[in-house]
């Protein structure tokens, strides 16, 4: 009886929890855009921290959070061999479960990543993990191992020696993965519930970090998955791997795409924003800006404005025309891709400085916050709170 | 129209179906875990027996914790894959009993931790577990571990070791003594960062250390090159030296004639430098040829550390090839199971430098050393101490490729 009342809880917490889930790399929907939620914009080691975890080990992998729990991967031995998957209660941090792989492909990673670079994802029923070793793994929520997978017994050659990094996402019933080195590449859809191969696409045989995104075409079997590389972008009909469209112009190899609606908006020749009618051919080039092109992190698109992060320069242009509004200078250089809640952009630099700009006709920093520790990862909104990892600790900011 | 009776029979039929099903009842009997086990070792790479390995986890997780050395010793002998679904069934028991009771059957692990017939992934993991609830077990287990088939549980002997050695080497009047800590210490130690370690507090003691013989890197090489390798497109040709190996043979190479040349490194761990004989050269091949004898057959592991495209050949049996070019190297980068045979094995390396004119592109060179899978140097029976192969590295071109 014990496990119906804990299904029934589960369901429950859904129920009365006020926020929506933070499932995957930049969000529920790749946006990294939590518009409803209200995050506090000052904290410190000692101020408005709800809590702070040990983790064990190191991670620029971001968390996620799925109902009352927190997840995320680190990794941790020699060579960083050893992989982990840890579950925090998101009320009080209190460790609910973790489980520990042994890595079966290589560890070798830049010294600024880890093995544990992929933000996990989720369907809000399982967890899927997967790591720079190319090991796959998909855990209940209850921390029950469903499946695994070690990609390299299968592709020998997909490892990079400056580590891999792509998150993968969850379309319907298929959770879709980018492996892309410059020995070995493919880009895989897998079944959720068993984690066999759906289908198999070669992929560029070049280093490519960023991340799968979606776009919705109103029903599973139309939804498109987009990859992008230095070939160019993709899309993918998510069930089977069919090849919808091509858009051949180099795109960049790190910050990923984002959609907003039907648009999305990718790092290629500083930043393209692209318009895709579902059922149509190909997409409609709608602007191309090389002044608005980021570095590492992913651009944000929220309320017909996007915003680029480029340095420590951050640029909010017109959505629909690419026309630069505003730009403010922040301090530091970011991996992290910056998130927004409640009419403010956070943005993290490597030294661990979370800086709030507030969204207008000009962008105006309005606090700037430090936790004293590097933070590569991007961080995390639900109910009211923001998650945020370094290579140590997962905290909570929020009030307690 | 069914009776409100059978209406409840029926639902409590159903729960009590649903309460097995979600929750079994850790009463299983040794055979039902060893055919959990058992599914648990027929998982196999592409997703093979993911079905049936997820029912059978769920239910070996609900297992007893007195059952925990049973499980760890489904460990032996298995695939990674396995040890990963069996590893985190072992987690899933432990956590549960730490949390519910505060302890595991200390006796029984322990035991498990020191036998070393099981698997040493397994040893650790009952170990960790065991620091969990009595963190003096590391005290009675660990300084015993210096030559442990398990490299994690030699890592935390030699630390052990070193930290010794350490206080010894600061209070001036007692380095001797230190320096036989660390002679101790190096001779168990199977990780590049401690084995460096050692290594510098042994030559600041005045010690003379043969890093190349502790790794097993082999020093003595024959070198061709170069041959084309413009656009890459060398990496895919088969250049002479790839379908025969002679030594007194020239060819037509990339700018005229091309002959094998002597090649003794002297660096610590083991650098093939091809930028020394032939200088900074861009879009190019090179081969590397080495000699490995051995009285008997024996597994072993090559581990190369390589950041260009190359390919390696066993006795004329390409073992694996890699077009990856200048993203970074560490010893032990890749690791390479293969089966020496008696007398005179033949290893030849592919070494191809690409075309990028950008100053961190220079390096064309390669490390390569033979061990077991610990990481133990395997020496081949004709290597001769590095001072003394240094000296005597014939300078002329010969059918031998000297001694490693």
């Amino acid at each position: 009886m014990r496990n119906q009342v804990r299904i029934a809880l589960f369901f429950l917490s859904f129920a009365c929890l006020p926020g929506a889930d933070w499932i995957r790399f930049r969000g529920p929907d790749g946006r990294g855009v939590a518009a409803e939620e209200e995050v506090l914009l000052e904290w410190n080691e000692g101020t408005n921290i709800a809590w702070k975890a040990e983790l064990p080990g190191q991670g620029i992998s971001g968390p996620i959070v799925i109902g009352d729990q927190v997840v995320v991967t680190s990794c941790s031995g020699y060579r960083q061999g050893r992989l982990h998957v840890s579950c925090f209660d998101a009320e009080t941090g209190q460790k609910r479960w973790e489980r520990q792989f042994w890595a079966t492909g290589r560890t070798m990673a830049h010294p600024k990543t880890t093995t544990a670079a992929a933000t996990p994802s989720s369907d809000g029923q399982r967890i899927f993990a997967h790591f720079s070793t190319n090991d796959m793994v998909c855990l209940d929520l209850e921390g029950n191992l469903l499946w695994l997978r070690g990609f390299l017994l299968e592709y020998p050659n997909a490892s990079g020696s400056l580590g891999l990094a792509s998150s993968p996402i969850v379309v319907g019933q298929t959770l879709v993965t980018q492996i892309e080195t410059d020995s070995q590449s493919v880009g895989l859809g897998l079944d959720v519930n068993t984690g066999q191969t759906r289908w198999a696409v070669d992929r560029p045989q070049k280093n490519n970090w960023t991340s799968p995104v979606v776009l919705r075409g109103g029903a599973e079997h139309s939804d498109l998955v987009v990859m992008q590389s230095s070939d160019g972008l993709k899309a993918y009909r998510a069930m089977t791997g069919e090849e919808v469209w091509n858009f051949s112009e180099a795109c960049k190899n790190i910050p990923s795409s984002t959609v907003s609606g039907n648009t999305i908006y990718v790092p290629c020749k500083g930043l393209t924003a692209l318009r895709y009618e579902p059922g149509s051919d190909f997409p409609e080039l709608l602007w191309q800006e090389e002044h608005l092109g980021p570095s590492t992190p992913t651009p944000l698109s929220y309320d017909d404005k996007v915003y680029s992060l480029n340095g420590s320069i951050l640029k909010c242009a017109d959505a629909n025309t690419g026309q630069l509004d505003w730009r403010v200078r922040l301090k530091g250089n970011f991996t992290s891709s910056p998130v927004m809640a409640g009419g403010h952009l956070y943005c993290f630099n490597e030294q661990g400085v979370g800086q709030v700009i507030e969204l207008g006709d000009k962008g105006r920093v309005v606090a700037t916050n430090t936790l004293g520790e590097e933070i590569m990862c991007s961080p995390a909104i639900a109910n009211d709170a923001l998650y945020i990892r370094s290579f140590s600790h997962l905290w909570k900011i929020a009030q307690k | 129209m069914i009776s409100p009776f059978f209406s409840r029979l029926r639902s409590g039929f159903l729960l009590c179906f649903l309460s097995f099903a979600c929750n079994p009842p850790s009463f299983a009997q040794t055979n039902d875990i060893q055919q959990w086990i058992a599914i648990l070792r027929e998982v196999g790479p592409g997703g093979q027996g993911n079905v049936e390995a997820g029912r059978a986890w769920q239910l070996l997780a609900n297992s007893d914790a007195e059952e925990l050395p049973a499980i760890l010793a489904g460990l032996n002998g298995c695939s990674p894959l396995a040890a990963n679904w069996l590893g985190s069934a072992v987690d899933a028991i432990a956590e549960r009993e730490v949390t519910r009771t505060g302890t595991l059957p200390v006796q029984r692990l322990e035991q498990f931790v020191l036998n070393t017939r099981h698997d040493s992934r397994a040893r650790r993991r009952a170990f960790e577990w065991l620091m969990q609830v009595d963190q003096t077990v590391a005290d009675r287990v660990i300084p015993q571990m210096l030559n442990d088939p398990g490299v994690e549980f030699r890592r935390d002997a030699v630390g052990r070791l070193m930290t010794e050695a350490d206080v010894l080497f600061r209070d001036g009047s007692r380095r001797n003594e230190s320096t036989a800590l660390y002679r101790k210490a190096l001779g168990g130690a199977r990780h590049e960062d401690q084995i460096k370690t050692i290594a510098e507090r042994l030559r600041e003691l005045g010690q003379e250390v043969d890093l190349p013989r502790h790794f097993g890197f082999l020093m003595t090489w024959k070198l061709i090159a170069p041959f084309d390798n413009s656009n890459g497109q060398g990496f895919f040709v088969a250049y002479p030296p790839e379908k025969k190996i002679q030594l007194d043979a020239s060819y037509e190479g990339k700018a005229g004639k091309v002959q094998w040349v002597d090649y003794s490194s002297e660096d610590d761990y083991g650098m093939i430098d091809l930028n020394q004989p032939f200088g900074k050269l861009k879009g190019v091949v090179g081969y590397a040829c080495a000699e490995f004898t051995s009285e008997i057959q024996q597994q072993v592991q090559l581990r190369l550390g390589c950041k260009n495209a190359w390919k390696l050949w066993l006795n004329g049996k390409l073992l694996f090839e890699r077009a990856e070019y200048h993203q970074g190297t560490q010893i032990d980068q890749y690791t390479l199971p293969a089966v020496i045979q008696p007398g005179r094995n033949i290893i030849l390396v592919k070494l191809c430098q690409n075309e990028d004119s950008v100053s961190w592109t220079v390096h064309w060179q390669f490390q390569l050393r033979v061990c077991d899978a610990t990481g133990t140097a395997i020496l081949s029976t004709s290597r001769a101490h590095l001072q003394a192969a240094v000296r005597s590295s014939p300078q002329t071109n010969s059918v031998e490729t000297g001694s490693n």
